[in-house]
């Protein structure tokens, strides 16, 4: 059967990709021109050459070298964390045999659907009580670990690693741990890079739980935006300039593994 | 799923006598060999027996701590009067409840959470729906298109409300422009209801719709090709193609993405909090989102006990809305099948 695409399909996906695109180039555009663009009839097509004065301006009016460690500090340690702990769980979910593993792996599914962020106001109270409001500890803590992470993990190393190979580690007298250490681990490997790249973004665009615990002196790249903007008079080039540079980490993250991102993706919703 | 040489080689090497993987057949007289004492033997079946629990205790301990327990204890607190600054005071029952339900901004956060949360998934399926059926054909550069519709969701909530609430500035915005350019009136976006809770949904659905339409492609690329054909042969054009063999074939999949965005939709609060400066949801709170009013009672107005009643009543509306999702997609599904 003739499936071959015709100009159409390509026109129709070229508009989206546009579409998909002119948002991003906007706050590029806007953030390269001087304030006063904004008032003009029409609006510039090109770049002006504003971006690195509006991005100088961006980084003094808030604590943006700052905000740019705490998240990448914060979102590659939740993500390691979150991959290591998964896979040691999804391992023995997926191929070690014990007493009450379907009903604990049925909680573990049932608690996908439990929206954890609604628990914020009893997280709030515990991390004033432990004096870590403010710091860095409160975003990592919370994030160490996730039931999507154990059960995406579980997924696919049920596949990932035949049982006689199992086995046969442990007849040669491989202990549990050499033997996920060893064989499981190595395995796990590409299913791991795809969620350390969902849980880094996941953690680096998180906005509503850094909102309540961190100060204005101590933000992350999300908090140090909404600063940005506030006061009564919005300087829409300062404001864009700053939503540009918080967006270049990850888009060249993007660049990089965006392969991985895509096959991630269909790959979660066949077998999820 | 093939194997990866590199789980298998490292069993082989550091110091075991026998390549595990290499010759089977070979492990055996060296375990004859070499017996393990009745000692070493205890221990493999302890470690046999316990290594599993010990695995998935890192996960459950730290799940229970910071993902269960705050649930739990949500309730807890909001059977007490509890200040944030002040702390735990009296136990009032339900009078946290009464309260949230008298208000009529929770209704008014409510109404528009689930008006924004409305038009944010409905076009958002139906374009990735489209969207996918035109990337499930024999492009030419097909990865380069499947990572060029997921370009926006690289772009962080916050950065994508900043931006959007530039391009629907009420003054000077894009899309004010544009009306104005082709005659139009310009609409306060910023103002109006409707128009603010089309703009915050516009946000969500360009930040998602790529991606769900990637979730989509996986699942019409395992509908088998042979359905097609003898549609095909059969006389059925493209569209009833699409709409009675592609859609019933990946109804679990539609379910799914149509669950998780309730789940994710009526949580929204990143692009109506920085739609405007305020952070309040519009000067008569027309897009205060409930996430938003949960938000101002713990942090402005300093009442945990009522917030921790918003949230549970929250939860409670998730899954309210997640069931009644689910019967009706299979109900219309079912329709669909017989047809």
């Amino acid at each position: 059967m003739n499936r071959r695409p015709g100009f159409l399909v390509y026109g129709l996906l070229t508009a989206f990709v546009l579409g998909s695109c002119l948002p991003l180039y906007w706050s590029f555009l806007v953030g390269s021109h001087s304030r006063d663009v904004l008032t003009e009839r029409v609006p510039p097509l090109l770049p002006g050459g504003h971006f690195f004065e509006n991005a100088q301006r961006a980084f003094e009016a808030v604590p943006f070298w700052k905000a740019l460690g705490n998240s990448l500090l914060v979102s590659t340690t939740v993500a390691t964390s979150v991959v290591f702990f998964s896979t040691l769980a999804g391992f023995a979910f997926a191929k070690l045999a014990f007493k009450g593993r379907t009903a604990l792996l049925v909680f573990v599914v049932a608690t996908l659907a439990v929206p954890t962020q609604l628990g914020v106001i009893p997280l709030f109270i515990v991390m004033a009580e432990l004096g870590w409001v403010g710091s860095m500890w409160a975003l990592i803590v919370p994030g160490m670990v996730t039931a999507f992470g154990v059960f995406f993990m579980r997924q696919y190393l049920i596949d990932a690693v035949p049982d006689e190979l199992i086995e046969a580690a442990r007849v040669d007298g491989c202990s549990m741990l050499r033997t996920f250490w060893n064989v499981a681990l190595p395995a796990a490997r590409p299913a791991a890079a795809i969620l350390w790249l969902f849980t880094f973004m996941a953690t680096w665009t998180d906005f509503f739980w850094p909102l309540i615990v961190l100060p204005a002196s101590n933000p992350t790249v999300q908090i140090a935006l909404q600063q940005l903007q506030s006061g009564y008079y919005v300087d829409y080039s300062l404001v864009l300039a700053g939503a540009a540079i918080s967006t270049i980490p990850l888009l060249v993250l993007f660049v990089l593994t965006g392969r991985q991102l895509v096959a991630g993706i269909m790959q979660g919703a066949v077998k999820g | 799923m093939t194997l990866d040489s590199p789980a298998v080689k490292p069993v082989g090497d550091g110091g075991d006598p026998v390549g595990a993987t290499t010759s089977p057949a070979g492990a055996r007289p060296s375990l004859r060999r070499r017996r393990p004492s009745p000692w070493r033997r205890r221990l493999s079946r302890w470690d046999t027996r316990l290594s599993p629990y010990l695995y998935i205790s890192p996960f459950f301990v730290l799940f229970l701590l910071v993902g269960m327990f705050p649930l739990g204890y949500t309730a807890w607190v909001s059977v007490h009067q509890w200040g944030l600054l002040s702390g735990q005071g009296d136990f009032i029952g339900l009078d946290n409840y009464a309260r949230v339900i008298e208000d009529r901004y929770f209704w008014n956060a409510l109404r528009n959470t689930v008006s924004i949360f409305v038009l944010s998934s409905v076009p958002q399926v139906v374009i990735a729906l489209v969207l996918a059926a035109l990337l499930d054909t024999q492009l030419r550069g097909r990865t380069l298109w499947r990572m060029s519709v997921l370009i926006p969701f690289v772009v962080a909530p916050a950065a994508v409300a900043l931006i959007f609430g530039n391009v629907f500035g009420d003054r000077y915005g894009l899309v004010n422009e544009g009306l104005q350019a082709i005659g139009l009136d310009p609409i306060r976006w910023h103002v109006d209801t409707l128009a603010s809770h089309v703009a915050i949904a516009s946000m969500v659905n360009w930040r998602w719709t790529g991606y769900n339409a990637l979730i989509f492609l996986a699942a019409m690329q395992a509908v088998p090709r042979e359905l097609y054909e003898s549609a095909c042969l059969d006389g059925a054009g493209r569209v009833r193609q699409f709409l009675s063999i592609t859609l019933p074939m990946i109804r679990p999949t539609l379910l799914f993405v149509i669950i998780t965005s309730t789940i994710g939709g009526l949580q929204i609060f990143a692009e109506p909090r920085l739609f405007d400066t305020q952070g309040l949801g519009g000067s008569d709170r027309q897009y205060q989102t409930l996430t938003m009013y949960l938000w101002e009672l713990g942090w402005r107005v300093r009442d945990l006990g009522m917030a921790s009643a918003v949230a549970w009543l929250l939860f409670l509306i998730i899954i309210v809305f997640a069931l009644v999702n689910l019967v009706v997609s299979r109900r219309v599904g079912a329709l669909g099948g017989r047809r």
